[in-house]
């Protein structure tokens, strides 16, 4: 059974349905990457995924290693092993980043945190993010820049260990040199656990260093083709252009 | 440090809620009321000096001529012929903490009282009811000249002449009604004289325990910071919860010499049956620097201002205050600086939270006076509203007579937004700990100003009020 098996899933965001009819499965650590014009509904998918509350499940079944999700809250899927990468982290005021995933840590595992063995996994992963050390003491996303947000969010995602990462357009606003820094971390989080990943992005460039199991296009709510990681190439050379049409069906 | 952090993070409210029994013949109870009477017995119990008893009847006096203010929340709840001035356990108060009486020693001791005097404190006070059970500061403060009593004491020793001079001169009876009423029946509180240059490295704390039902409680603080010495003040407070009113009306003056620095920080969580009508007030000389923490928690209603007049050149003061107003409270709180030398400067900041129908109003007044040349103050209150029941109002009041005064105010009002609570628990948290969490975080700036047990403390206090405790 795949980790995560998504059946015809319609979702509605105050009464206007956004979500229609997605069925999409991935596998223990498979990276899928869903791309797609803007409006088509990508983050509407990570969002509902997540348990979002305003994203009002329609019809379908959410199964995670073949537990249903659809009544479950965020935080119980969270410590069922989904994360989400957020496209606009909320900025949390007195509350450290460190101390917040420290907490999160603790709720996920129910074990306490050793604050010596954490504070050293923490700086190593922010070594790898190139994360200023200063920001573990500053308040969670409180001035951080677009970039340092966003890597901010990659950081809890390696702390966590989540067994599903969704990333929501992570890439999106960063310098070239934070994508390669992004993807660094991507990379760890696949390698160190065999984590699964649902990349949610309209840009390709997040993916160059990537493996890529599969791709997903989606257009105005629907999955309207899937391929390998071959479909990227040909979005960059003819954009969406050419699956407009099929989303209309 | 661990051990207490434990005892601290496992309180919940039978911690403070828990009520000794006081019928018997250890206790001396005077009659309720206020009547002339009463105060003469007052004065008598307490041997004080003629002028002390002359100056009662007079405070008498004054409050039955005084009206109440016109503003603020309705007191109606309260009436004072019902209200006990003076409780007082039979037994003198102690210095060696194993001969206080078992059934004080035990609230104590549930409060953590002695425990955190071990650990982290130069001196500790506990007064219960209307009288100091127990006092005692470290020898090698002492020995640095720092006095640390109770005011009876001083009133009749070494220090009599200065304390004549200070005692409700900052705040006089006539300025308000309940000023009134405590120079009328005060009994218990703290002298504190630091020496001039003396630093003293650790805090300094009482603790105000009101246990009697329908007493009231009058300590008066009266501290004497001398030139360039140092010092950190903590009060705290908390009582039991009756079905009829109790009274809070203490009065604490601080003057702060030359150079000096005063930090006097509160914890306060009285029963939500409690009209806590408190006067605090602070003179700063020049260059002095006196700083406020204040987290108001409990009472039922609270009227509280601590103000600060900063007489001498480039003296400051900086306020940090937290108020939560939960059901049935009406919690009216701020600050108040008259700014009188020149190149003074204060930053005010004040945040409150309001639940469950709660009533939250900050209450401020910047006085710039004409001799205040180039006066700084900076004023920023925010406001998170928990639920739609509740009421948080601002009425800041500036009255500016110079014309280089640089003066900023800002106010924000604000709710827990959704978004923010999904992406903590997007984490693993589960809701109600998310709210919990974003109401500590917007806590935070107070509880960094605070001792680390304090802001456990305090930590514990939020936690018990978002869950409905």
């Amino acid at each position: 059974m795949a980790l995560l098996e998504i059946n015809d899933l319609s979702v509605a965001v105050n009464e206007k349905r956004i979500l229609q009819g997605i069925t999409l499965s991935i596998g223990e650590g498979e990276t899928h990457v869903l791309m797609g014009p803007n409006g088509a509904g990508k983050s509407t998918l990570g969002l509902s995924l997540m348990g979002s509350p305003g994203y009002v499940r329609e019809s379908g079944t959410i199964l995670f290693d073949g537990q249903d999700l659809t009544e479950l809250s965020a935080d119980k899927r969270a410590k069922a092993g989904i994360f989400l990468s957020f496209q606009n982290p909320i900025e949390v005021p007195g509350v450290s980043l460190s101390s917040f995933i420290r907490n999160a840590i603790h709720e996920q595992t129910g074990q306490p945190v050793k604050l010596f063995s954490y504070q050293k996994k923490l700086a190593a992963a922010m070594e790898l993010l190139s994360m200023d050390p200063s920001y573990a003491d500053r308040d969670l996303n409180v001035g951080f820049s677009g970039g340092e947000k966003k890597k901010a969010e990659i950081l809890q995602m390696l702390l966590l260990q989540p067994r599903l990462a969704i990333l929501d357009e992570t890439d999106s606003g960063l310098d070239v040199d934070a994508v390669r820094t992004v993807s660094q971390g991507v990379e760890a989080y696949q390698e160190s656990r065999n984590g699964a990943l649902l990349i949610i992005t309209h840009s390709t460039r997040i993916l160059e260093s990537l493996h890529v199991d599969r791709v997903h296009i989606l257009v105005k709510g629907r999955i309207v083709r899937t391929g390998d990681a071959s479909l990227i190439e040909e979005i960059n050379r003819n954009g969406f252009e050419q699956f407009i049409q099929d989303g209309d069906r | 440090m661990a051990d207490n952090r434990q005892a601290v993070q496992d309180i919940d409210r039978s911690l403070y809620d828990f009520k000794d029994d006081e019928s018997g013949q250890e206790f001396y109870r005077i009659e309720e009321g206020l009547t002339e009477d009463i105060v003469l017995q007052v004065s008598e119990e307490k041997n004080d000096p003629d002028w002390m008893r002359e100056f009662r009847l007079k405070c008498l006096g004054i409050y039955d001529q005084t009206e109440m203010v016109p503003w603020g929340p309705a007191i109606d709840g309260l009436d004072m012929g019902r209200i006990a001035t003076y409780v007082r356990h039979k037994g003198e108060m102690k210095t060696d903490w194993a001969d206080v009486p078992e059934e004080i020693k035990n609230t104590f001791e549930r409060l953590g009282i002695p425990q955190a005097e071990r650990e982290s404190l130069a001196g500790v006070g506990a007064q219960y009811d209307s009288e100091l059970v127990y006092h005692n500061v470290r020898e090698e403060v002492a020995a640095q000249g720092v006095v640390y009593t109770d005011l009876e004491s001083a009133i009749r020793g070494e220090y009599a002449e200065m304390i004549r001079e200070h005692f409700m001169h900052l705040v006089p009876p006539t300025d308000h009604k309940f000023a009134a009423l405590h120079g009328a029946v005060w009994s218990g509180g703290s002298f504190v004289y630091v020496p001039k240059g003396v630093k003293v490295e650790i805090p300094l704390q009482s603790y105000f325990r009101l246990n009697a039902k329908g007493a009231g409680q009058f300590e008066h603080t009266l501290i004497i910071v001398d030139e360039g010495a140092d010092l950190h003040f903590i009060e705290g407070c908390s009582a039991p919860k009756y079905n009829v009113a109790n009274l809070h009306a203490g009065c604490v003056e601080l003057y702060v010499a030359k150079k000096a620095r005063l930090r006097y920080s509160t914890i306060e969580n009285w029963s939500k049956n409690m009209y806590n009508l408190n006067t605090k007030r602070a003179i700063v000389e020049e260059d002095g620097v006196m700083e406020w923490v204040s987290g108001s928690f409990g009472s039922a209603v609270s009227f509280l201002y601590p103000s600060t007049i900063l007489k001498g050149d480039r003296s400051r003061m900086e306020y940090t205050g937290i108020t939560f107003s939960g059901a049935g409270q009406n919690l009216d709180t701020g600050a108040k600086v008259v700014m009188q030398g020149e190149d003074t400067s204060c930053v005010i900041s004040s945040k409150s939270i309001a639940k469950d129908g709660g009533i939250g109003t900050y209450r401020s007044s910047v006085i710039v006076g004409k001799n205040a040349r180039r006066a700084k103050a900076s004023i920023s209150c925010d406001s998170l509203m928990l639920d739609s029941r509740s009421r948080s109002d601002t009425i800041p009041a500036m009255d500016i007579r110079t014309n280089d005064a640089d003066i900023g105010h800002e106010a924000r009002i604000g709710r827990i937004s959704d978004e923010a609570v999904f992406y903590l628990m997007s984490r693993g948290i589960p809701e109600a700990d998310a709210r919990a969490m974003i109401v500590s975080g917007f806590a935070d700036s107070v509880s960094k100003e605070l001792p680390l047990e304090y802001a456990v403390e305090m930590n514990n206090l939020i936690k018990l009020e978002m869950s409905g405790g």
